[in-house]
């Protein structure tokens, strides 16, 4: 375990946003974390916290701020060399959130598959590239005669695993999931969420799983970190989060979870933590050890108040 | 229990879109009883009807939007008489709807609180308005009663509120001022078509808990739309599961959670993972909701159900009563006696028992 | 219930006689069939295409197929009202009108289409360089498009007019030179909406070039936009164009467009009101049949309801 690099590495990651000459939006201030290959790292929050941020900005849809991007031992996070856009831009793969605004409507879904081989010539024949889409079609449960067809034609589940396929077909070694599941009804959420579990298990692919929702987020996640205004508060292994949250936040967050268990779900009242009146100031606090891979983002004092609670 | 009054009679509803593609059945004969006080629930897929049959509760369809047959009965005691009207709401013309019903007797709350409040308006004005409109009531009057229902969805400081614009205020808050717009002509029945979708895990807890305690308080009867289990499970005193514009299985809470019967409904308490899941995989229902423009032979779910009978396929299941129980009722061939007895998966089955366990 | 009547077979499991596994995925039609169908439900719009086609038929053939010529002068038979020989009758000069509003209507519509056509070229470009880069590039374009947008149309056309001699090409010229700034704006704000759309992110996050992202992905994405708001400019050239030629800026004789036969016609108007009366009805025509055309389009390009 030890000897392991980590797929991606993020150290100190900062995002603003200027708005006008006065004012900025630090959307993502000072977020570090790890990612093994083969593991899947759950960050959660609530929205506006940058949690769609911070993911944008490690694919480089965004030009970071400040901090580093460590993606296959190399730096992404600056300027880079043309073999390191392309490593960049077949490695690692997004799968976006609305399944209705993430597939071109004009384009057939041969051609939506197929755009990561176009843009990087990875085939040799017509036939090839054929054959390739209809394979990965296969592997995400639909079929060679959809390949003609226009997006339209087909149900939220089955356009998410269409943008699944795409995302697939270069064969990443990461894959950043935003939000991925949270448009699509229960049921199909289970759909998707299994397809995950299976490519990762068939190609030890990684995952950055950004969501709102805790429960799927710890079914599916190794390792968790919690979002709040652009911090990352408490981060470590799902069972190290679940058992033992320290952050008031994570706390209150764990405690807003519904359960689908009526006779849980009519006692049970929900913490509150308004960061607003807490004066928790999260730009002094240090990252704290508990334990294992657990850190807390806290000043000493908190830190100890937190921990006796 | 006390003598349960009934407010709403939902029966045999049919209604139909037509569009481009063919006429759409979206609502294939729902029944539906609301009783005073109490709080249903409406779960489905998206697609499944649930959102349509509300809002033809509410007489807003869509303009291509017509309802075939059936009645929507409303009863409510007279303000002024104080004796029982009864009218179906589906023979109302708009201009009755708009006067008698719509607001006034039943009100709804929305997804969305940001496209549901006008942003133009002080959000002071956007709850006097329809006590104005309808009860003819002063300003003064209108504005008193308006700070006293801010206090009450939770509002502190309430005058200064009065004079915001939607956009100056969070999520939870306008959701709140939303509750508070539907409350403002003491309405019988609320309607929530997924209250807390678009609001943050940790407000939603905080928005339900206040809508539970308004009901309480006012003695409401609620209605809420959702495809949450979640949801349902913290609020919900009857459930009714939907599947492509049928009520497939209605029962109490218990019922419907504990002792489900149909295998939909198992589908769909499996596919949510609670805390303590960790099966290598998923359960899921597969394939996907059936397009209602096509017309349905048989069990409209039989396509997508491992457990199918022959019989699914070709005559469309009535709603069998599960024996021992005047509430609950499955629409599910599996339920006649000739049919071979199928248990619920195992998995469900264990989970089920310790989450009755788990909770008492 | 009773009235069902049982199979033997009815309560047996389906079992593996259906594969659940496998996903349906209804058939639909095309978009293009979808937009065909709810064109041709809007009468107006199919009758404004109808007329469109013959008006644009008529002054393509019937100049052709006539034993008159457009500026062939003959004294001998000048003022001649509708009749069989002549069937618009003939001007002061003599013209055979059926023949001269044909052609008129000819050069009009050719005007209108060729400036259009300019337009669209210049201004989609303009506006997607403005809308696609953004930041500093599409600030410096918008404030030059606002400097020649604040400038009046018709001080530009005079002006245009009277430094250079009027003639075809500098009458679609000038009337390039204003209606681009429409276009433009339409297109960047067609792009800024789109840009921002998740498929246009899934190709950058794929690594896909500017060039391809713009052609491959916003563009077919905003050409129904384009295609309403060609057929919105085309009545609006033909009406530059007429005007300037009725205000005697227009073509020079002995060419004709409709604006220079309605001047001509205006001229005599009180003794041969049918001079001018014919190239004001066709004229009226083509602009009422181009309006209800084109909104006939954007109702069928871009339903607002898409769905349900």
């Amino acid at each position: 375990m030890e000897e392991k690099q980590p797929i991606l590495e993020v150290k100190n990651l900062k995002q603003y946003f200027k708005i006008s000459r006065k004012f900025t939006v630090k959307a993502v201030d000072g977020v570090s974390f790890k990612i093994m290959p083969g593991e899947t790292y759950g960050l959660v929050g609530e929205s506006g916290s940058g949690k769609s941020t911070t993911g944008r900005s490690i694919i480089r849809l965004y030009k970071p701020t400040d901090g580093q991007i460590i993606f296959n031992g190399q730096d992404i996070s600056g300027k880079m060399s043309k073999q390191e856009i392309s490593m960049l831009r077949t490695k690692m793969q997004m799968i976006f959130q609305d399944p209705m605004a993430c597939l071109n409507p004009r384009k057939k879904v041969m051609d939506i598959v197929a755009e990561g081989l176009d843009i990087h010539h990875s085939y040799s024949s017509q036939k090839e590239r054929e054959q390739k889409v209809y394979d990965i079609l296969e592997l995400v449960g639909l079929s060679k005669e959809h390949a003609n067809r226009y997006p339209h034609q087909f149900s939220g589940g089955q356009r998410q695993r269409i943008g699944i396929a795409r995302a697939l077909i270069m064969n990443p070694d990461l894959i950043i999931a935003d939000e991925a599941i949270s448009a699509l009804d229960v049921s199909i959420q289970a759909q998707v969420v299994n397809l995950m579990k299976k490519i990762q298990k068939d190609f030890n692919t990684s995952f950055l799983f950004i969501a709102h929702d805790l429960s799927m987020v710890k079914y599916i996640s190794d390792h968790i970190g919690v979002l709040h205004l652009g911090h990352l508060v408490e981060t470590g292994t799902t069972e190290e989060i679940f058992s033992n949250p320290i952050h008031p936040y994570t706390k209150s967050l764990l405690s807003a979870i519904p359960v689908p268990n009526p006779h849980v779900e009519k006692t049970r009242k929900s913490l509150t933590y308004d960061h607003d009146q807490s004066d928790v100031d999260y730009t002094v606090g240090t990252e704290h050890h508990v334990g294992g891979t657990h850190y807390v983002l806290a000043t000493d004092e908190e830190f100890e108040k937190w921990t006796k609670q | 229990m006390a003598e349960r009054e009934r407010i709403l009679k939902i029966r045999n509803l049919n209604i139909s879109f037509k569009t481009d593609s063919g006429t759409v059945n979206a609502i294939r004969g729902v029944n539906l009883d609301l009783y005073r006080g109490e709080t249903i629930a409406i779960v489905g897929e998206s697609g499944s009807g649930k959102s349509v049959t509300t809002k033809a509760i509410m007489g807003i369809m869509a303009n291509n939007g017509t309802i075939d047959s059936g009645s929507i009965e409303y009863t409510w005691h007279d303000e002024n008489t104080g004796e029982v009207r009864t009218e179906d709401i589906v023979k109302l013309n708009e201009k009755q709807m708009q006067k008698e019903i719509r607001g006034r007797k039943i009100a709804m709350v929305f997804q969305d609180p940001m496209t549901s409040l006008n942003p133009t308006m002080t959000i002071g004005k956007q709850i006097m308005e329809p006590m104005i409109y309808h009860y003819g009531k002063s300003k003064e009057e209108a504005y008193a009663k308006s700070l006293e229902l801010l206090e009450l969805v939770g509002i502190t400081d309430a005058e200064k509120r009065m004079k915001n614009y939607p956009h100056q205020l969070s999520g939870g808050m306008r959701q709140r001022i939303v509750i508070a717009i539907a409350l403002s002509c003491d309405p019988y029945v609320l309607i929530c078509d997924e209250p807390t979708t678009a609001l943050d895990v940790t407000i939603q807890a905080k928005i339900l808990e206040l809508i539970q305690d308004i009901q309480k308080k006012k003695n409401l009867s609620v209605i809420y739309i959702t495809h949450d289990l979640g949801v349902v499970a913290k609020v919900a005193d009857y459930v009714n599961v939907m599947y492509a514009g049928k009520i497939i299985e209605t029962g109490t809470i218990d019922e419907i959670f504990y002792d489900p019967r149909h295998p939909y409904t198992w589908g769909l308490l499996s596919a949510m993972p609670d805390l303590d899941t960790n099966d290598p995989e998923l359960y899921t229902i597969p394939g996907t909701p059936p397009n209602l423009a096509v017309p349905v032979k048989g069990d409209a779910f039989a396509p997508r159900n491992q457990y199918a009978l022959n019989i699914d396929l070709r005559v469309e299941p009535p709603m069998f009563e599960v024996p021992g129980s005047t509430t609950h009722k499955v629409a599910s061939w599996l339920m006649h006696p000739n049919a071979p007895k199928i248990e619920m998966p195992h998995a469900l089955k264990k989970r089920l028992e310790k989450m009755e366990k788990g909770g008492k | 219930m009773e009235d069902i009547k049982f199979l033997d077979d009815d309560f047996q499991l389906v079992g593996d006689k259906q594969d659940i596994t496998k996903d349906v995925v209804s058939p639909a039609k095309p978009a293009w069939k979808d937009a065909l169908g709810r064109f041709c439900k809007n009468k107006g719009a199919v009758i404004g295409c109808a007329v469109i086609l013959i008006i644009t038929l008529l002054a393509i053939f019937a100049p052709m197929f006539s034993s008159w010529k457009f500026d062939a002068i003959d004294t001998s038979m000048k003022n001649i009202g509708p009749c069989a020989k002549h069937w618009f009758g003939t001007d002061t000069y003599g013209r055979d009108l059926w023949v001269r509003i044909w052609t008129g209507t000819r050069y009009s519509l050719f005007i209108a289409v060729v400036a259009i056509f300019i337009d669209v070229v210049v201004g989609i470009t303009y506006g997607l360089i403005s809308g696609y880069f953004g930041g500093m590039v599409d600030s410096v374009l918008q404030r030059i498009q606002e400097i020649i947008n604040s400038i009046p149309t018709l001080v530009v056309l005079t002006l245009l007019l009277m430094v250079m001699k009027s003639s075809l090409f500098t009458i679609i010229l000038a009337l390039s030179f204003t209606e681009w700034i429409g276009m433009s704006r339409i297109t960047r704000a067609q792009v800024l909406k789109v840009k921002e759309d998740e498929f246009v992110l899934a190709s950058r996050t794929l690594g896909a070039s500017d060039f391809f992202i713009i052609f491959k992905e916003i563009l077919p994405n905003i050409y129904s936009q384009m295609i309403i708001m060609v057929m919105m400019s085309i009545p609006n050239a033909i009406f530059y164009e007429a005007y300037l030629s009725f205000v005697g800026l227009g073509l020079p004789i002995p060419l004709a467009s409709l604006g220079t036969l309605i001047n001509d016609g205006f001229n005599s108007f009180l003794v041969y009101p049918y001079m001018m009366m014919i190239p004001v009805v066709i004229f009226s025509l083509l602009m009422l049949s181009f309006n209800l055309f084109g909104d006939g389009l954007r109702d069928a390009l871009d339903p607002t309801m898409k769905e349900m």
